[in-house]
C-alpha cells in the first residue's frame, strides 16, 4: 500500500475534526475527495503534510513504508509528498528560482541522488514553465508575492512539476479559477501523471472533475468518508448537493 | 510559535564565531590608561608633525570636559578608560612595511585565514585592501596601479606624512572633535585607518576595501578614515571588521568623515562583524561610531549601505548633511542582533539645500535576548526648498524574548518639504515557514531564506563582490554552526 489512513482522529483547540478517517491510495490511482465547508478536507491535507497546529488523537498513517508521524515536514517532503496550497503564501524577497532549486536539491540529498546544478536547473524549470504556459518574466519574481490568484495557483503546479512528487495532494485548487485557468492547471495535472505516482485531488466542486479523472471519488461529511465509489458520486453530488450525504 | 521554532532558535543563539582566533605575536604597547603621555606616545610612534600632535592634545582637553551620551537605548556597565592600552602595534612596525616580504608570516598567515589574502594576485579581482591589525595598516594592496590615477589610498597615517594639506583642510571638518565625547577620544587617540583622494572626473576603478582586526588584548581600536572625492567623481569603499572571540568587552570607537564636492559620488559600505559575545552575553566589542558625510558641491551623492551583524553593543548612526543643492542622500541599513546583542543604529538626514532628496531602508532583525533599535533624524532647514525623504523601517521578530524599537525624528523648517514614512513591525511568519518547508527545505534554511528576502532591499545595494559574502554572513548569524 503506499498511502494508508487508518481509524485517524483529530483535534484543534478542542475541537474534533477528523473522526476515525479510512483511506487506501495505491500507487497510480486518482482520488478525490468532495465535501461540503468545514467538513475537515482540508484538516486532512495539513495533517498529511504534517502542519503542527493539530492534535493526533488516535489513528495510523502510512506512507511508502515509513510512520508519517515519525516524519517532520520537509522529511515528508523529501520522500515525495507534495501539498499545492489552497492559499499560497507571499515570501518577499525570496527569488523563485533558487527557492526552488534548494527545494529540489534538498530532495536529491534524501534520495542520495547528485544534487542539480544551476545550469541543468534553469534549463528544466524554463522547460516545465513553458509547458505549463508560464512567462518566463514570472521565473524572476519573488515567491507568489503580488501574483494573482490563477498565477499562484499555475505556480504551484509548476513546483509540483519540477519536485515530481509521488504523491501529490490538491487542496481546492480550482477554487478562484476562470475556466481558461482551471485548464491550464488540469492540463499540468494530466501531463505529470503516470502509473507510479498518485493523486489526491480535495475539491468543493465537480467542476474540476471534469477535467481530471478520478479513479475513485470519496464523500467527506463531518469528518469522515461517507461514501466511497467512482466518478458517478460526482454526478450525483452535482444533481443534489451533499444534502443527501449529511 | 510552535516548539519546533523555538528549537531551531535555540540552535541559534548557540551561534558559532569564526574569526574568534587569536593572532600570537609580540606587541608594542605603551601603558595603560588615557593621558598626555599616552597622546604624544601614540604622535611619536606615528612620527607625527607638531600640529597633530596639537590637535590630538586639543580633542583630549575637551574630551576631559565631556560626558558620554546617553540618549541611547543601550545599557552598559560604565567604561573605565583608564583600563584600556590605546595603542598596540606588532613589534618592529614604526615604519610600515615596504611590501610583503618585510611582513611577519603571522600576520599574513592571519588575513589568509580570515579569507583576504594580500598578495595582489590572490585578491579578490577588482578590489584594492588596506588592511588595519591593532592599530597600524600592515598593507596596502593595487596602490601603484592607482597612484597612476591620481587616486591616493593609503592608511591615515601615512597621509599625515605625505599630504599635510588634505589633512589640515579635512580632518575634523565634517566631524567637528567637540562634537561629543567618543569623537573627541577618537580625535585625540586615533591609530589608523585608511585616507581617499579621488581627483577631479576620474572614476575610481575598483573596490577600496579596508579590512579591521582587532587582535591584541584589553586594547581600544580607534580608527580614523577619511575619504574626498573631488568635483565629478566617483568612489565605491567598502569596510570589514572582526577580532577574536574574549571575555572582556573590548573598545573600538571609529570617526569616518567622507566630503563629496560638486557632482561627486560616495558610495560608502560596512559588513561589521566585531565578536558579538557569547550567548550568555559575556565579551564582544563596544562599537561606539561617527559616521558623517557632507555633500559639500552641487549635485553630489552619499550612499551608505551597513550589514551590523556583530559587537555586544552598535551605537552607529551613518549620517549625510546634504549642503549642495540637488544633493542625495541615502542610508541602506540591515542589524541583526542575537543572544544579548544591543544595536541602537539608524541615520541622520540634514537637508540644507535646494532639491536635496534623502532615502532611508533600514531592516532590523532581532532574535534571542537581544534588542534592536532604530534611531533616525531628518531635519529640514529653513533654505531646504522642495527637499524630499524618503523612510521606510521594517522590524522582523524572531523568538519571544528580544525587542525592536523604533524612535523617528522630524523636523521642518521648511513647508514645501515632502517627507515620507513608513513603519512595520513583524514575527516570522508561520505559514512562510511552512510553505518552505512543505518544500522539503530545513527549518534553518527556511528562517535563513525569509531573513535574506526580508533584508534583500539593502543586501543588492552592496557592492557586487560582496553582496554574495553578506548573505552569507546573514545566514551564518542565524545559525547554529558554520557551513
Amino acid at each position: 500500500m503506499f498511502l494508508e489512513i487508518n481509524d485517524l482522529s483529530v483535534k484543534i483547540e478542542n475541537k474534533n475534526i477528523l473522526k476515525n478517517l479510512n483511506l487506501n491510495i495505491n500507487k497510480g490511482e486518482v482520488h478525490a475527495i468532495m465535501g461540503p465547508n468545514g467538513s475537515g478536507k482540508s484538516t486532512l491535507a495539513n495533517v498529511l503534510a504534517g502542519k503542527e497546529d493539530y492534535e493526533i488523537l488516535n489513528g495510523k498513517i502510512n506512507f511508502k513504508d515509513n510512520d508519517l508521524f515519525d516524519l517532520n515536514i520537509e522529511e515528508r517532503a523529501q520522500e515525495g509528498m507534495f501539498l499545492a496550497f489552497q492559499y499560497p503564501v507571499e515570501i518577499p524577497g525570496v527569488n523563485i528560482t533558487p527557492f526552488l532549486h534548494s527545494a529540489i536539491n534538498s530532495k536529491k540529498k534524501r534520495m542520495n541522488e547528485d544534487e542539480i546544478d544551476n545550469l541543468s536547473f534553469a534549463k528544466l524549470l524554463k522547460s516545465k514553465a513553458s509547458d505549463l504556459g508560464i512567462n518566463i518574466d514570472m521565473l524572476k519574481r519573488s515567491v507568489n508575492t503580488g501574483f494573482s490568484g490563477g498565477e499562484k495557483k499555475r505556480y504551484e503546479i509548476l513546483q509540483m512539476s519540477i519536485l515530481n512528487p509521488d504523491l501529490a495532494i490538491l487542496d481546492e485548487t480550482d477554487s478562484g479559477l476562470d475556466i481558461d485557468a482551471l485548464k491550464i492547471v488540469t492540463d499540468g495535472v494530466n501531463k505529470l501523471k503516470t502509473k507510479d505516482n498518485s493523486f489526491l485531488i480535495i475539491t468543493h466542486y465537480q467542476k474540476l472533475l471534469d477535467y481530471i479523472k478520478p479513479d475513485f471519488v470519496h464523500v467527506m461529511v463531518n469528518g469522515s468518508i461517507v461514501k466511497s465509489g467512482g466518478s458517478e458520486i460526482a454526478a450525483e453530488i452535482e444533481k443534489d448537493g451533499f444534502q443527501k450525504f449529511q | 510559535m510552535n516548539s519546533e521554532t523555538l528549537n531551531t532558535l535555540d540552535t541559534y543563539s548557540k551561534n558559532k564565531y569564526k574569526y574568534g582566533f587569536v593572532t600570537d605575536i609580540d606587541n608594542e604597547k605603551p601603558k595603560k590608561g588615557l593621558s598626555e603621555d599616552t597622546i604624544k606616545f601614540i604622535s611619536l610612534k606615528k612620527n607625527e608633525p607638531k600640529w597633530m600632535l596639537d590637535w590630538r592634545l586639543k580633542s583630549f582637553a575637551k574630551w576631559k570636559k565631556m560626558k558620554e551620551p546617553k540618549w541611547a537605548n543601550l545599557s552598559f556597565p560604565e567604561i573605565d578608560y583608564q583600563d584600556i592600552y590605546y595603542y598596540s602595534a606588532p613589534k618592529g612596525f614604526e615604519k610600515k612595511p615596504k611590501d610583503l616580504s618585510e611582513v611577519d608570516p603571522k600576520l599574513i598567515e592571519t588575513y589568509n585565514k580570515l579569507g583576504i589574502p594580500l598578495e595582489e594576485q590572490k585578491v579578490l579581482a577588482g578590489v584594492a585592501v588596506d588592511v588595519v591589525f591593532d592599530s597600524v595598516s600592515v598593507a596596502t594592496t593595487y596602490k601603484g596601479e592607482l597612484e597612476k590615477l591620481g587616486i591616493i589610498f593609503c592608511s591615515i597615517g601615512e597621509a599625515i606624512q605625505k599630504h599635510p594639506d588634505l589633512i589640515k583642510k579635512y580632518l575634523g571638518s565634517v566631524i567637528p572633535p567637540g562634537d561629543h565625547s567618543f569623537s573627541a577620544l577618537n580625535s585625540a587617540v586615533f591609530t589608523d585607518g585608511s585616507f581617499v583622494y579621488i581627483p577631479e572626473g576620474v572614476k575610481c576603478p575598483m573596490e577600496l576595501s579596508t579590512y579591521f582586526r582587532i587582535n591584541a588584548e584589553n586594547t581600544g581600536q580607534f580608527e580614523r578614515t577619511l575619504i574626498i572625492a573631488d568635483k565629478g567623481s566617483y568612489v565605491s569603499y567598502l569596510e570589514g571588521c572582526t577580532a577574536p572571540k574574549r571575555d572582556d568587552n573590548q573598545l573600538h570607537a571609529a570617526n569616518v568623515e567622507l566630503i563629496a564636492l560638486e557632482d561627486a559620488e560616495i558610495k560608502y559600505s560596512t559588513v561589521q562583524n566585531w565578536y558579538p559575545g557569547d550567548e550568555d552575553g559575556k565579551g564582544g566589542i563596544y562599537n561606539f561610531v561617527t559616521k558623517r558625510g557632507l555633500c559639500a558641491g552641487k549635485n553630489s551623492k552619499i550612499s551608505w549601505t551597513q550589514v551590523e551583524t556583530g559587537s555586544s553593543i552598535t551605537w552607529k548612526y551613518p549620517s549625510c548633511i546634504l549642503k549642495g543643492d540637488n544633493s542625495i542622500g541615502e542610508f541602506y541599513s540591515v542589524a541583526i542582533t542575537n543572544n544579548f546583542q544591543q544595536a541602537d543604529t539608524g541615520t541622520k538626514m540634514t537637508h540644507i539645500g535646494k532639491n536635496t532628496k534623502s532615502k532611508i531602508i533600514s531592516k532590523g532583525i532581532s532574535l534571542g535576548k537581544s534588542q534592536n533599535t532604530y534611531r533616525g533624524e531628518v531635519s529640514f532647514l529653513r533654505k531646504a526648498e522642495k527637499a524630499r525623504n524618503y523612510t521606510q523601517c521594517d522590524s522582523l521578530l524572531v523568538g519571544n524574548q528580544c525587542g525592536a524599537h523604533t524612535v523617528p525624528y522630524i523636523d521642518s523648517k521648511n513647508n514645501t518639504a515632502v517627507i515620507e514614512h513608513e513603519a512595520s513591525t513583524s514575527k516570522i511568519n508561520e505559514d512562510q515557514l511552512y510553505y518552505c518547508r512543505q518544500r522539503g527545505l530545513s527549518h534553518e534554511e527556511a528562517v535563513s531564506l525569509i531573513v535574506n528576502g526580508f533584508c534583500k532591499q539593502v543586501l543588492q545595494e552592496l557592492p557586487m563582490e560582496f553582496a554574495v559574502e553578506a548573505q552569507k554572513l546573514v545566514s551564518i548569524s542565524l545559525e547554529g554552526s558554520v557551513g
